[in-house]
C-alpha cells in the first residue's frame, strides 16, 4: 500500500523537530519548555502521518471504512495533547519556582555542586582510617564523653 | 479472576482521588494508602500464583478481541514485577509514615504526598500489566508525572535543581518513546505487542534494526544504561529518603522491564543483543567507578544502582532462556535490596544529620541496628553467599557460561570485578560511618590534628561541604539528631526481612524465575496466549477476524476505543 503523505506536513514536522531540539538544548528553561512544546507537536505530527491517506471522518454509518482515514493515530495524539498540556503545566511551574528561588541566575539549569566538589577531590577518604589512628582513639568511650564531643563541634560549627 | 487484573491500577488510582479528597486528614490519608498497597501486595501475590498454575492471564479491556482492543496482560514476569514492586511500594510507605515526612520540613505540602506516591505504583502497575505498546507509554507517563511531584516536593532549592534535570531528560526520553510508537505503527500498523511478534519479523532487517534501536534508546534513558544513566546520580539523591528508596527500587526497573518485553518479544532475533551485552560491560564498570569515587552515601548508591543495571543488561543481551531466567530473578533481587540499601542510608541520615561519609562516624555505637540493617544488604548486594545477590550472580556466570562465547566470558570477568568493588565501595561506606570513631570523623579536640595535606585537604571540603548543605532540608549536619521513630526502623528492618527471604525462597522463585525466562524465550507462546485466548470476549470469532482484516480500516473500532481509554 502506497501512502500518499502531504510534503508539506512532512517539511513543517522536520522544521518543528529541527527547531525544538535546538531549544531542547539551551540551558535556559523557558527555551527548554518551549522547545517541548515543539518537539511533541512534531512527534504528533509524526503519528499522524503515520495515518496514510486523509479519508472521511471515522464514525461508523457515516462513510464506507475503506474510505475512513485510520483513527488510532488520532486517539494517539489526542492521548499525547493530554499528556504534554499536563506536563507543560507542571514544567511552568518548575520554572517559576526556579527563578523564584534563584533570581541572580535567572532560570538555568544549575551545576550539581556535588559534581564540581568531587573534580575538585583529589584523594579519597579511605586513608582516613589508618590502624595507627584506631588504636589511639578508644572505640567504646563513655556516652557521656561522646555527647559532649557532640556539643563541642556542633558549637563550634556553629 | 481475569477481570480482576484491571484493580492493580484501578486500586492505587482510585484511593489516590479519595485521598486527594481528604486534604489535611492525613490520618484518613494514610489509611487509605496503606488499604490500597496492602490489597495491591494480595492481589498480585495472588496472581503470581495463579499465573504459575494456569498461564498467561489477559484480559481484552471493554470486550474488543485482540489487536483491536487493549489487551492487559499478566504473565510471570509481569506477576512477579508487579508482586515484588507492590512489597516495595508498601515498605517504603510504612517507611515514611513512620518519618511522618512532615517533621522534616514543614513547608512540605504533606496533603499531595500520598495520593501522589499512590499515582506513582498506579503508574508502575500499568507498566507491568501493558499488552500494548501505547499502553505501556500511558503507565510510564503516569509514573514519569507522580515522579515529577514527588522529586521536587516542598520545593526547596536543591530539589528544584535536581528536579530540572531529571524532568529535561525523562521529557526528553518520553518524545523518544512516543516517536518510537509512532514508526512501529507506521511499519506495521499495530501497537499490541503480541501482533508485532508476528508483524516485526515480517518487516526489512534495516526498518527492524531502527525501530528496535529507537525503542531501546527510549526505554535506555529510563532504565539508566550506561550512555544514558548521567542524570540518575544527580537528581536520585535530593529526593527525600522514602522518595529516593522508591525511585531507586522501581523507575528503573520498569525500563528494564520494558527492554526486557522489547528484547524478547517484539524483537526476538535482534542483532541488538551484541550491543546490549557491550552496553552491559560498559554500564557495570563505569557505574561501579562512579560509586568508589563518591563521597556521599545516597550518591556512592546511586551509582551502584546505575552499575547493576548492567547484571540485568547483561541477562538479556544473552537472550537465552537461562539468561532471562537469571536476569528476572536478579531483577526481583535487585528492586528489594536496593530499596532497602536506600532506606537504611534514610535511618542513617536521620541519626547521623548527614549522609556525608566526610563528616559521619562513630555510628556503630550510636546506632547499632543502623549498622546491621544496612550490613546485611550491603553483603547482599555485594554478593556475598548465601544471599540472594551471590545466587543472581551465579545464576548470570552459569548462562554465560553455558553460552559459552568470548562475549559472554569477558562479561563474567567484568562481572566478578564488579560485584568485588561494589563491595569495596560499600564496605568502606560501612567503615567510615559505622566503623571509624567520631572523633576521627569530625577532626575534633580528641582526634590527632591531621597534618598530611590529604587530611588538610578533607578538613577543609568538610567546611565547604557543611557550608552548602545549610541549603539541603534533608542533610543538615547542624541540626539536632531527631529520635527516630519505631515505624522507621520497623519498615527498614521487614524490608531486610524480605530480602533475606529472597535468599531462603531462592529455590522456588528461581524455579519460577526460570519458567518465565522458557517462557521468554518462546514468544509464540506469549502471542498465542494474547491472540487466540479463549478467554477473548468478542463479538465475532476473533481469530478470523485477525486473520482477514485490513489493518488500516479494522482497527477503527479499536481506536475510538483507546482514545476514551488512554486519555
Amino acid at each position: 500500500m502506497t501512502l500518499s503523505i502531504p510534503i508539506v506536513l512532512v517539511a513543517v514536522m522536520v522544521v518543528l523537530f529541527a527547531v525544538g531540539v535546538y531549544l531542547l538544548l539551551d540551558r535556559s528553561l523557558t527555551r527548554v519548555l518551549l522547545g517541548f512544546l515543539l518537539v511533541g507537536n512534531a512527534t504528533n505530527l509524526l503519528i499522524f502521518l503515520t495515518s496514510g491517506a486523509f479519508g472521511a471522518a471515522p464514525i461508523y454509518g457515516d462513510a464506507e471504512p475503506i474510505d475512513m482515514s485510520d483513527p488510532l493515530p488520532q486517539a494517539f495524539i489526542l492521548t499525547a495533547i493530554v499528556i504534554t498540556f499536563g506536563v507543560s503545566a507542571f514544567m511552568l511551574a518548575l520554572i517559576y519556582r526556579s527563578w523564584r528561588l534563584a533570581r541572580e541566575s535567572e532560570d538555568a539549569v544549575v551545576d550539581d555542586a556535588h559534581d564540581l566538589e568531587l573534580v575538585d577531590a583529589e584523594t579519597l577518604t579511605t586513608d582516613e582510617v589508618t590502624d595507627e589512628e584506631l588504636e589511639r582513639a578508644p572505640e567504646f568511650d563513655e556516652l557521656g564523653a561522646d555527647a559532649d564531643e557532640n556539643e563541642d563541634t556542633r558549637e563550634g560549627r556553629a | 479472576m481475569i477481570s480482576l487484573i484491571p484493580l492493580v491500577v484501578l486500586i492505587p488510582l482510585g484511593s489516590a482521588a479519595l485521598a486527594l479528597a481528604l486534604p489535611g486528614r492525613r490520618r484518613a490519608q494514610q489509611l487509605i494508602t496503606v488499604i490500597a498497597l496492602v490489597s495491591v501486595v494480595a492481589l498480585s501475590g495472588t496472581f503470581m500464583w495463579i499465573v504459575d498454575q494456569q498461564g498467561a492471564l489477559v484480559m481484552q479491556v471493554g470486550g474488543w478481541a485482540a489487536p483491536f482492543g487493549i489487551s492487559l496482560v499478566v504473565d510471570r514476569l509481569s506477576a512477579l514485577m508487579l508482586t515484588v514492586s507492590a512489597v516495595v511500594l508498601l515498605g517504603v510507605l510504612l517507611f515514611s509514615l513512620g518519618q511522618g515526612l512532615a517533621d522534616g520540613d514543614d513547608e512540605t505540602p504533606v496533603s499531595i504526598y500520598y495520593p501522589t506516591y499512590l499515582v506513582l505504583g498506579a503508574g508502575v502497575c500499568n507498566a507491568f500489566i501493558a499488552g500494548d505498546l501505547f499502553n505501556l507509554y500511558v503507565g510510564f507517563e503516569i509514573l514519569l508525572v507522580a515522579s515529577y511531584v514527588l522529586i521536587t516536593l516542598g520545593g526547596t532549592g536543591p530539589r528544584i535543581r535536581a528536579g530540572v534535570t531529571y524532568v529535561v531528560v525523562s521529557l526528553v526520553s518520553s518524545i523518544l518513546f512516543l516517536v518510537s510508537i509512532g514508526l512501529v505503527y507506521a511499519a506495521t500498523g499495530t501497537v499490541n505487542i503480541a501482533q508485532l511478534t508476528l508483524r516485526i519479523a515480517e518487516l526489512p532487517g534495516n526498518v527492524q534494526l531502527l525501530l528496535n534501536l529507537a525503542l531501546l534508546i527510549a526505554f535506555g534513558i529510563k532504565a539508566a544504561i550506561f550512555p544514558l544513566a548521567f542524570w540518575l546520580p544527580d537528581s536520585y539523591p535530593t529526593a527525600p529518603a522514602p522518595v529516593t528508596a522508591v525511585f531507586a527500587g522501581l523507575l528503573t526497573k520498569v525500563g528494564v522491564y520494558a527492554i526486557i518485553r522489547a528484547q524478547t518479544q517484539i524483537f526476538p532475533h535482534s542483532s541488538v543483543d551484541q550491543l546490549l551485552l557491550v552496553i552491559a560491560a560498559l554500564t557495570l564498570l563505569v557505574g561501579i567507578l562512579g560509586a568508589v569515587s563518591q563521597l556521599d552515601i545516597k550518591r556512592l548508591l546511586s551509582f551502584t544502582l546505575i552499575s547493576h543495571i548492567g547484571y540485568l543488561i547483561f541477562g538479556i543481551g544473552m537472550a537465552t532462556s537461562a539468561g532471562y531466567a537469571a536476569t528476572i530473578f536478579y531483577v526481583a533481587h535487585h528492586i528489594i535490596v536496593q530499596t532497602t540499601l536506600f532506606l537504611a542510608v534514610g535511618l542513617i541520615e536521620r541519626h547521623g544529620g548527614t549522609t556525608s561519609l566526610t563528616s559521619l562516624g562513630g555510628m556503630l555505637r550510636a546506632a547499632p541496628v543502623v549498622a546491621v540493617l544496612f550490613f546485611i544488604p550491603m553483603l547482599n548486594l555485594g554478593g556475598i553467599p548465601p544471599f540472594s545477590g551471590f545466587i543472581g550472580k551465579l545464576g548470570l556466570f552459569t548462562a554465560a557460561a553455558e553460552l559459552g562465547t568470548p562475549g559472554a566470558y569477558w562479561l563474567m570477568g567484568v562481572g566478578a570485578l564488579v560485584s568485588l568493588l561494589t563491595l569495596y565501595a560499600l564496605a568502606r561506606a560501612w567503615s567510615l560511618a559505622f566503623w571509624r570513631t567520631r572523633a576521627a570523623a569530625l577532626g575534633g579536640a580528641n582526634a590527632p590534628v591531621p597534618n598530611t595535606p590529604e587530611g588538610l585537604m578533607l578538613q577543609g571540603r568538610e567546611v565547604a561541604l557543611i557550608e552548602h548543605l545549610h541549603d539541603a532540608p534533608d542533610a543538615m549536619p547542624l541540626q539536632e539528631q531527631r529520635e527516630t521513630p519505631a515505624l522507621m526502623i520497623a519498615a527498614t528492618a521487614g524490608m531486610v526481612a524480605v530480602s533475606v527471604l529472597l535468599t531462603v525462597a531462592a529455590g522456588p522463585l528461581y524455579a519460577y524465575a526460570t519458567r518465565a525466562g522458557e517462557r521468554l524465550a518462546a514468544p509464540e507462546q506469549f502471542v498465542a496466549a494474547v491472540l487466540d485466548n479463549p478467554n477473548n470476549v468478542s463479538s465475532g470469532s476473533g481469530k478470523n477476524e485477525i486473520e482477514g482484516y485490513d489493518p488500516r480500516q479494522s482497527e477503527s473500532v479499536a481506536g475510538t476505543k483507546e482514545a476514551g481509554d488512554a486519555s
